[in-house]
């Protein structure tokens, strides 16, 4: 069965509902596009438009009057950037230590950060508010970063991507090379784990760059928030809804992290796959 | 290069750390100074407001006064209110709804790609594209897509000649809508990770199989399935957490036909998840004492229902 995969009959049944499930996951960005360029009064016709219209600059324009667009994801950038270089460091010098050396309390330790992971941010959003009220934070981007680079998500991951991928016999060799903890780390396994660390990478950033309930809260001065919040300041409980122009947001915001994945997708999908051809 | 193509890019090989010799806290400080960064910044801004959590879970506040003790009066009150158990059961059925879907998908997609010989690359990266979104943006779509009115859902429904369904009206409705969009943004993200898993499985495993005379759906169920449980409890745990924490596809999927909340989740409160109602309790009615007890009890949902998965599939894998 296996020998003739990918060929004949069921190859061509294989192609076909992997490119169905491609174009389900591509169809609600087809759909968004389509709708940032129609007027609102188009997009509530029937039957629904599939094609694009010609309202996308009028929408990009009332946009731009309506939020501060490029200053909120100004601030967005700003964050997202900086926290994922942030936990990438951390985290990846954390998850060494678990994945590859002994310790006494290590396993206590690592208990506390699965427990950690499990803990809601809601619950501690009282208090972190109230702290950070208490020293000047809210409202600042500082309240956005500085708690967000304990990941406790990304040691996890992290670490049971270096359990594998990290030979002892290299650490070994490493050492006897005369090898401190340091240079292992940055010379032994940071090399080896960069697909693990893009993924990380990325999530981090796209985590950040979404995160919404948090920057609701911390940011109190509505001049100065996350394309996420102004973005849902667009979406409804103003009463009427220019859904062209909240699509146009919608679809605009969506360009960074585009971006971005598509940087860090090489990684992601080239050298996690290079396991694929070996196999 | 030669590097990156020796690593298997395994996501849970249980494999014994290098036994460092036994030597006492001061031969370690290197590494305790390794995760330290970690654990300060938990201290400061998880281990400290959590425990401020606790203590105000204990008292009444409004944010503003005085704080006044209250005894176990809000876990008293939490017990009984049906308010904060619909939104459990709310927060369930929603994660039930997206998540087997998702899981049974992810697997199919991953197990077809992992056979897939030609396109590799460029059907991973279409699969990996509706996690590369933002919730806020893509519930504004969803909620384009449910809307009753105009709902591309509904226009199709319509074209067939079936009944329009109040999709963000009704209970069944608006749990099936935010479960579609949950769906829809993780199960390409699971079948990478279900892939990387599959990758690590080595080729001569399958090839006895082959010999033994296993068809696919046996090779699958006695190869494939039992290798991959570590992955599987990954993105299980992982998605128990995440789901059962689920705020932004519901709050903003929901606010339009909100009227008394941007927290209220819809049509007799049916997309009220436990994040919203603690949102609703501690930001609307001002009631931080409630919220935190509130959050705990969220907490203690989470790790009961992470537990509970985490032993099944352990389970169903010993046998």
């Amino acid at each position: 069965m296996a020998s003739i995969k990918g060929s004949g009959r069921r190859g061509i049944a294989l192609h076909t509902s992997l490119i169905i499930g491609v174009l389900l996951s591509a169809f609600p960005f087809y759909w968004a596009v389509i709708m940032s360029t129609h007027t609102s009064s188009e997009i509530f016709s029937y039957p629904p438009k599939l094609l694009p219209g010609s309202h996308f600059m009028e929408n990009v324009r009332s946009l731009f009057d309506t939020i501060d667009f490029f200053g909120s994801m100004w601030n967005s950038l700003l964050v997202a950037t900086l926290v994922t270089f942030l936990v990438l460091f951390f985290d990846s010098l954390a998850a060494f230590v678990f994945a590859k050396f002994d310790f006494p309390g290590k396993n206590m330790l690592f208990a506390l950060l699965m427990l950690i992971f499990m803990v809601p941010a809601q619950m501690s959003a009282i208090p972190q508010f109230v702290i950070m009220a208490k020293i000047g934070w809210i409202g600042s981007m500082t309240a956005l970063i500085v708690p967000a680079a304990a990941n406790a998500f990304g040691i996890f991951w992290m670490r049971q991507y270096m359990r594998s991928a990290i030979h002892d016999e290299l650490l070994d060799a490493s050492k006897l090379d005369g090898a401190n903890f340091l240079r292992q780390y940055w010379h032994v396994a940071l090399p080896v784990v960069r697909p693990g660390l893009a993924f990380l990478g990325i999530f981090t950033f796209m985590g950040q760059w979404n995160d919404y309930a948090w920057p609701l809260i911390a940011l109190t001065n509505p001049d100065n928030v996350t394309l996420q919040v102004a973005l849902s300041q667009l979406n409804g409980t103003h009463g009427t809804t220019d859904y062209g122009m909240v699509m146009t947001g919608a679809v605009l915001a969506l360009i960074p992290l585009l971006i971005v994945f598509a940087i860090g997708a090489r990684q992601i999908i080239g050298d996690l796959a290079k396991g694929a051809v070996r196999g | 290069m030669a590097v990156i193509e020796q690593t298997p890019p395994a996501v849970n090989r249980p494999q014994p750390s290098t036994a460092a010799p036994k030597k006492g806290l001061r031969g370690h400080w290197h590494l305790y100074a390794a995760i330290s960064p970690f654990y300060l910044l938990f201290l400061a801004f998880g281990l400290i407001p959590v425990g401020f959590s606790l203590y105000l879970s204990f008292h009444r506040w409004d944010g503003l006064g005085s704080m006044e003790w209250a005894g176990l009066s809000q876990y008293q009150y939490l017990l009984s209110d049906s308010d904060f158990w619909q939104s459990i059961g709310n927060t369930i059925v929603i994660w039930a709804l997206a998540t087997f879907p998702m899981i049974f998908l992810a697997m199919v997609t991953a197990v077809m790609l992992n056979s897939a010989v030609r396109f590799k690359n460029a059907y991973r990266f279409a699969y990996f594209l509706p996690n590369v979104t933002s919730v806020v943006a893509i519930a504004i779509v969803f909620g384009s897509i449910f809307s009753t009115n105009f709902g591309l859902v509904n226009a199709l429904l319509q074209a067939v000649g079936l009944d329009q369904v109040a999709w963000l009206n009704t209970p069944w409705g608006i749990k099936v809508a935010i479960a579609t969009l949950m769906t829809w943004q993780w199960t390409g993200y699971n079948a990478i990770i279900f892939l990387a898993g599959l990758q690590t499985i080595p080729s001569d495993l399958y090839e006895a199989a082959r010999i033994d005379g296993a068809g696919p759906v046996q090779t699958f169920f006695r190869v494939t399935l039992p290798l991959l449980r570590p992955t599987l409890l990954f993105v299980l745990v992982v998605s128990t957490v995440t789901g059962l924490q689920s705020f932004s596809e519901p709050q903003v999927l929901l606010q339009t036909t909100a009227n008394e909340s941007t927290f209220s989740g819809g049509p007799d409160h049916a997309g009220r998840t436990m994040v919203l109602y603690f949102f609703q309790q501690t930001f609307d009615n001002n009631d931080f004492g409630y919220g935190a007890a509130v959050a705990w009890g969220i907490f203690l949902v989470v790790v009961l229902f992470s537990i509970i998965n985490w032993r099944l599939v352990q389970r169903r894998g010993e046998q």
